[in-house]
């Protein structure tokens, strides 16, 4: 029998006016399909989660779900979600972020959500590129590209988000890419249950601007890229740093265990409060 | 009958202003440590956790705002304070509770500036800052308490008209007033009216977040009870959903500003002192009324007819009270701690009616009872 009715039709506002904003080819698209399987498949109440969202072509995708959303400011997007999962933590709390909103305007509250061990799952939809505003340099633009703010190429070296949120205290730290689908929605649902901070880097196509400067013609030559380019932890353990150069390192890169912040609260709540 | 004994207790500004935020209800606190608001901040890391409550220091002032608002989404009064660096900083997200309708207190204890400027010491120059800190057209309720008591009241009601207009309130305080010690009796703690939010009363299914019920302040539920909706900075549609449709922006930027305009009868907020037969008024808020308070009575005893009004608001401006005063007076005198701000708005308001004269100091001192008494003496007529 044909499928009329596709799972994503469950969890998209119904009252919301579509179509969405994102470029046809776009890789948000993707995740955001991968984030509802993985909450079906676990069978989370909407009622109980909170979707956050910072600024840029990723903050516009909680408004067409139907959780409890919220469409932040630009790199805020984490110290939202502190003040609501400390508030009630009762609440599963999620973030969606660029890379130029995550660890460029939001870096500061990047590494301190890392280093305090709240309770929140993050995800980086990383696409090299600032994608709203019209193709200029985020921090994890290759180096000597053009865009549009660097038209004699980028003079600065990119940023490894997950090495970041590993220095900072993260608890779980894992890379994905949208063509491997299957390692997307393991991780997604590993984040979702960590007890703790975690942080998943998507490695997305913007295939309107960074497309044009790495001289990527469509969206199946950038995933292309992404399955080409990919080394699984396990291989890449295996490989010298010059074999891996350029390379996109996907699985599992960090999964330890920390007392998170709000079990630490909680802990003191039970001594201190006098209610 | 028990005989309740209220009893009299020498508390600082600062913890003042935590005895009215815990009576208010405050239940969440997130701040970065700056002077001269510290002391709130220490006192809330106490205090939290014995009401059940959250602390958190957060990494800056961006976040400090950010985690308050969260919190107030998830159903929490919520505050934060800081002083005038960090209320720079806490701009862009009194916008967006602003927008976005997210009530939240927040306290300024001014410092003078610009930029670092006088850590420690005595200014009111931000005045302007909190009306038009945050860019863009948007209403603003901010309250200037002047004696500790007034500060603990105050505070109170900061948090009473932010759930009541869904709305950033921002208190205005001065370092005397934040780091002076007084004598107070604090009320018992059912005495006072404590305002919450307007909750819906219908099932989710119904519900439409911003839609106007006619108050101009929809029903807002916590993330978590049931009534899924989405909040965004951007401007939106009844439903919450991004807009650029002239027949809903237009709406929404009114309602924001009707939503207090239409109650500026009831936001008259001040004290007046000698002012039935005053010649010369003086306007002022904050520790300048006290010194002023003092220059008038001691005007008085020597004849002149002067009189003083105190405001406790100061924005939305009450136009309709000093236009009053303004048409009552032959002149009026606005002494205060900053080249001009508030006098701009008398000003403004005074349409040529009579002269209005300023008494300015900038340089971290107080303004004296006796610079205000010789000033009026020159300008008694």
């Amino acid at each position: 029998m044909r499928q009329t009715e596709h799972l994503v039709h469950k969890y998209l506002r119904s009252s919301k006016r579509f179509p969405h904003i994102w470029c046809a080819g776009c890789g948000i698209g993707i995740f955001m399909q991968a984030l509802i399987r993985v909450i079906d498949q676990n069978e989370y109440s909407k009622d109980d989660i909170v979707l956050i969202s910072g600024i840029g072509c990723s903050g516009r995708l909680p408004v067409y779900v139907d959780f409890n959303t919220l469409h932040t400011t630009h790199g805020r997007a984490l110290t939202f979600a502190t003040g609501i999962k400390l508030a009630n933590p009762r609440l599963k709390v999620i973030t969606v972020m660029g890379d130029g909103d995550a660890v460029a305007i939001g870096g500061n509250h990047f590494i301190h959500a890392a280093r305090r061990n709240v309770e929140i799952a993050s995800f980086v939809l990383n696409n090299s590129v600032y994608g709203m505003t019209g193709g200029q340099s985020s921090p994890t633009t290759p180096y000597g590209v053009i865009t549009a703010s660097a038209p004699y190429g980028n003079l600065e070296p990119d940023f490894d988000i997950c090495r970041l949120a590993e220095a900072a205290g993260a608890v779980f730290v894992a890379r994905a890419t949208v063509y491997h689908t299957q390692l997307l929605d393991r991780l997604i649902d590993k984040a979702l249950k960590k007890k703790g901070a975690a942080v998943v880097e998507v490695v997305s196509q913007c295939t309107t601007y960074a497309g044009h400067f790495l001289k990527l013609k469509s969206p199946v030559d950038m995933m292309k890229w992404q399955k080409n380019n990919s080394v699984t932890v396990e291989k890449a353990k295996q490989q010298s740093e010059a074999e891996l150069e350029g390379k996109i390192v996907i699985g599992v890169l960090v999964d330890r265990e920390r007392p998170s912040y709000h079990e630490q609260y909680q802990s003191l709540l039970a001594e201190k409060s006098k209610i | 009958m028990r005989k309740v004994v209220k009893k009299q207790v020498l508390l600082q500004g600062n913890e003042a202003c935590v005895e009215g935020a815990l009576m208010a209800g405050c239940r969440f606190y997130a701040g970065y440590p700056i002077t001269p608001a510290t002391e709130i901040m220490e006192i809330m890391a106490e205090k939290m956790p014995e009401t059940g409550g959250v602390f958190i220091q957060m990494e800056d002032e961006i976040a400090s705002l950010g985690a308050v608002i969260g919190a107030s989404l998830a159903g929490m009064k919520s505050m934060t304070a800081t002083s005038g660096p960090g209320f720079s900083l806490m701009q862009e997200h009194i916008g967006f509770a602003g927008m976005a309708e997210v009530p939240c207190v927040i306290v300024d204890v001014m410092r003078a500036g610009p930029s670092t400027g006088l850590p420690t010491q005595l200014s009111q120059g931000d005045v302007m800052q909190a009306r038009w800190g945050t860019h863009g057209d948007h209403p603003i309720i901010v309250l200037a308490p002047s004696s500790v008591y007034e500060f603990f009241e105050l505070t109170v009601q900061a948090f009473n008209l932010s759930e009541r207009y869904r709305t950033p309130v921002i208190l205005l305080v001065d370092e005397v007033v934040a780091h002076m010690r007084e004598g107070v009796i604090l009320p018992a703690k059912n005495s006072l009216e404590i305002e919450e939010r307007p909750h819906p009363t219908v099932p989710p299914e119904w519900y439409i977040p911003y839609a106007d019920p006619g108050t101009g302040v929809p029903p807002m539920p916590a993330f978590g009870d049931g009534y899924r909706y989405h909040v965004t900075g951007l401007y939106h549609d009844v439903r919450g959903y991004p807009t650029v449709r002239t027949d809903e922006v237009e709406p929404l930027i009114h309602r924001l500003f009707t939503k207090i305009s239409k109650d500026f009868d009831r936001l008259q907020w001040f004290d007046a002192f000698e002012t039935e037969d005053a010649r010369v008024t003086v306007i002022a808020y904050g520790c300048v009324a006290r010194a002023a308070h003092r220059a008038v009575r001691q005007a008085r005893e020597k004849g002149l007819k002067v009189g003083l009004i105190k405001l406790k608001i100061l924005w939305p401006f009450m136009r309709r009270t000093i236009s009053g005063i303004l048409a009552n007076s032959q002149k009026v005198l606005v002494p205060e701690l900053n080249v001009g701000q508030i006098s701009r708005e008398v000003k403004r308001v005074n349409e040529s009616r009579c002269e209005v004269v300023t008494l300015n100091k900038v340089d971290g001192t107080p303004i004296k009872p006796a610079e205000i008494l010789q000033k009026l003496g020159e300008i008694y007529s």
